[in-house]
């Protein structure tokens, strides 16, 4: 009997799910903690629904929304640009690895949010701040990966290219990059996750649009439900983009036939 | 041209003082076109001298060389067999043969003929758009040699090739190897366990010793196989079978079972 079929898993995971819920109704409806404290999850998804349509804090949590992927679009598409790259050619290239590696062993420990004022400063509250926020948060994991993923390829598959005259060009593109795409994905999985957190954190401070904005305003004015219903869109399209990438790593991983 | 020379080879691993010497003056001429295959026992140092003449190896002391040029990086005059294929598994074979003539600089309408000829040559030709994981082991093995001898290097350097594969499909590809070779003679510098496959297939055998790894006799068999007209025969047990390759063999076996009987003496 299998357990962990695929059926099997998605009940358990609704069952995760209806236990949270029911856990959380039981607490609201009991009474023990005010309803400012603690919205029910009915009155959650009501707020919610309203908010798909009616405009609060200068949109709908459907532009809210849109506002924030924009900007995590512009921060993890620059961190994947600018991380996936260097990190290869720090795993190829040693004197850059012995020079870059320090630093950014220094740099990475602080946390996005600490580039607030920095950001603000900077790029203003509109995009750029934002962006490099997020940037912040999403570029380490895709530098590490990139360059991991390089420095662990197969030594016998860089023998190989290097015996058939590989230049370091291509042996970083054709080589390099292929051996460590799965760890690029598995680190551009973690980055996502980490740049759109930092998002959020990013637009609580800055900006005057974008969810996280528009949950501030909602704990502005005392309206629990207004910051719940945020954090249920935060939770959603943070599964949607990791489900994305993973459908992506399946893809590939499955083109090199290597089961998932 | 493509002669290979270890002059008073050596190779320690750690420090001068206590280190592992794994090779000591290893002295080796291998003939332009000369096929060599090399035998010894596990740990003598066999796939170490051929990576030192594949370039990815450097020795400590003494000087490996190809036409008199020390060797000091790899390059495509040195194609290389390994044993577990090493094929990019992001590439199709098609892709995996070509690597070495785009970086050549070959055009493309030549490339693709050379592909297609070598591809034609190795029975490949319905595999060219496959990747690696969709062949069998023989077939991948296949594909490594076709990716070697596109680039029509001056030496070829095998380590093992066969020793991943089942024993019917390393007949077969033995009997291809000959075939290749006397079609299109190569320097070839061939490591393997088996010493039948050594006589089957080499101009001359060395055999190594191990602690410290050094070239300890080297066996002719050029001049027992013209003179005993082996290539008269097409199939590998046919010429197994004859009792010049049987008097080789033992011979070979001999000297193989001495360095075990002073090992454990």
């Amino acid at each position: 009997m299998r357990i962990f079929n695929t059926q099997n898993v998605i009940v358990l995971g609704l069952i995760g799910f209806g236990g949270f819920l029911g856990f959380w109704t039981l607490l609201s409806v009991s009474g023990l903690i005010p309803s400012l404290f603690l919205p029910s999850p009915a009155s959650v998804i009501e707020r919610f629904v309203f908010l798909l349509s009616h405009r609060f804090a200068g949109g709908t949590l459907i532009d809210h929304l849109w506002a924030s992927m924009l900007r995590f679009g512009g921060g993890f598409g620059l961190a994947v640009l600018i991380g996936v790259p260097l990190g290869l050619l720090m795993g190829w290239f040693r004197l850059l690895d012995d020079i870059v590696t320090p630093l950014f062993d220094a740099v990475r420990f602080i946390a996005p949010i600490a580039w607030v004022p920095f950001a603000a400063l900077w790029f203003g509250t509109g995009i750029g701040g934002p962006i490099m926020i997020i940037f912040a948060g999403a570029f380490p994991p895709c530098l590490i990966n990139a360059y991991r993923g390089a420095k662990f390829a197969d030594p016998r598959l860089i023998e190989a290219a290097q015996m058939l005259g590989t230049p370091d060009r291509r042996m970083i593109t054709e080589i390099l990059l292929p051996s460590a795409v799965p760890s690029i994905i598995a680190g551009l999985r973690i980055s996502a996750g980490l740049g759109w957190q930092s998002l959020v954190g990013a637009e609580l401070i800055v900006a005057s649009t974008g969810i996280g904005y528009m949950m501030v305003q909602g704990q502005g004015n005392v309206s629990t439900t207004t910051v719940m219903a945020g954090m249920i869109g935060i939770g959603f399209i943070g599964m949607v983009i990791d489900i994305a990438l993973r459908r992506v790593e399946e893809a590939i991983l499955r083109r090199r036939g290597l089961s998932v | 041209m493509g002669a290979i020379r270890f002059d008073n080879v050596g190779r320690i691993y750690g420090t001068k003082q206590d280190g592992f010497e794994a090779l000591k003056g290893v002295n080796l001429d291998i003939a332009d076109r000369e096929f060599m295959a090399v035998v010894g026992p596990s740990g003598c140092g066999k796939t170490t001298c051929l990576r030192f003449v594949a370039g990815f190896d450097q020795p400590t002391s003494g000087i490996v060389s190809v036409d008199g040029v020390q060797v000091t990086k790899p390059g495509p005059d040195r194609a290389v067999v390994f044993q577990q294929f090493a094929l990019m598994p992001w590439k199709t074979v098609c892709e995996n043969i070509e690597l070495g003539l785009r970086n050549k600089g070959v055009p493309k309408a030549e490339r693709i003929k050379k592909v297609n000829d070598i591809l034609a040559l190795m029975s490949l030709t319905s595999y060219a758009d496959a990747f690696p994981h969709q062949l069998s082991g023989g077939m991948q093995q296949r594909v490594s040699i076709a990716r070697a001898y596109v680039l029509d290097p001056e030496v070829l350097l095998m380590d093992e090739p066969f020793g991943a594969l089942d024993a019917q499909t390393r007949v077969v590809m033995q009997e291809e190897l000959v075939r290749l070779a006397r079609r299109n003679p190569r320097t070839v510098m061939f490591i393997t366990h088996a010493v039948e496959e050594a006589v089957y297939l080499a101009d001359r055998v060395a055999i190594m010793a191990r602690q410290p790894g050094r070239v300890k006799e080297i066996i002719d068999i050029r001049s027992v196989r013209e003179a005993e007209r082996w290539d008269d025969h097409e199939k590998i047990e046919d010429v197994m079978d004859l009792e010049s390759f049987v008097h080789l063999r033992t011979q070979i076996w001999r000297s193989l079972r001495q360095e075990k009987a002073m090992e454990i003496a």
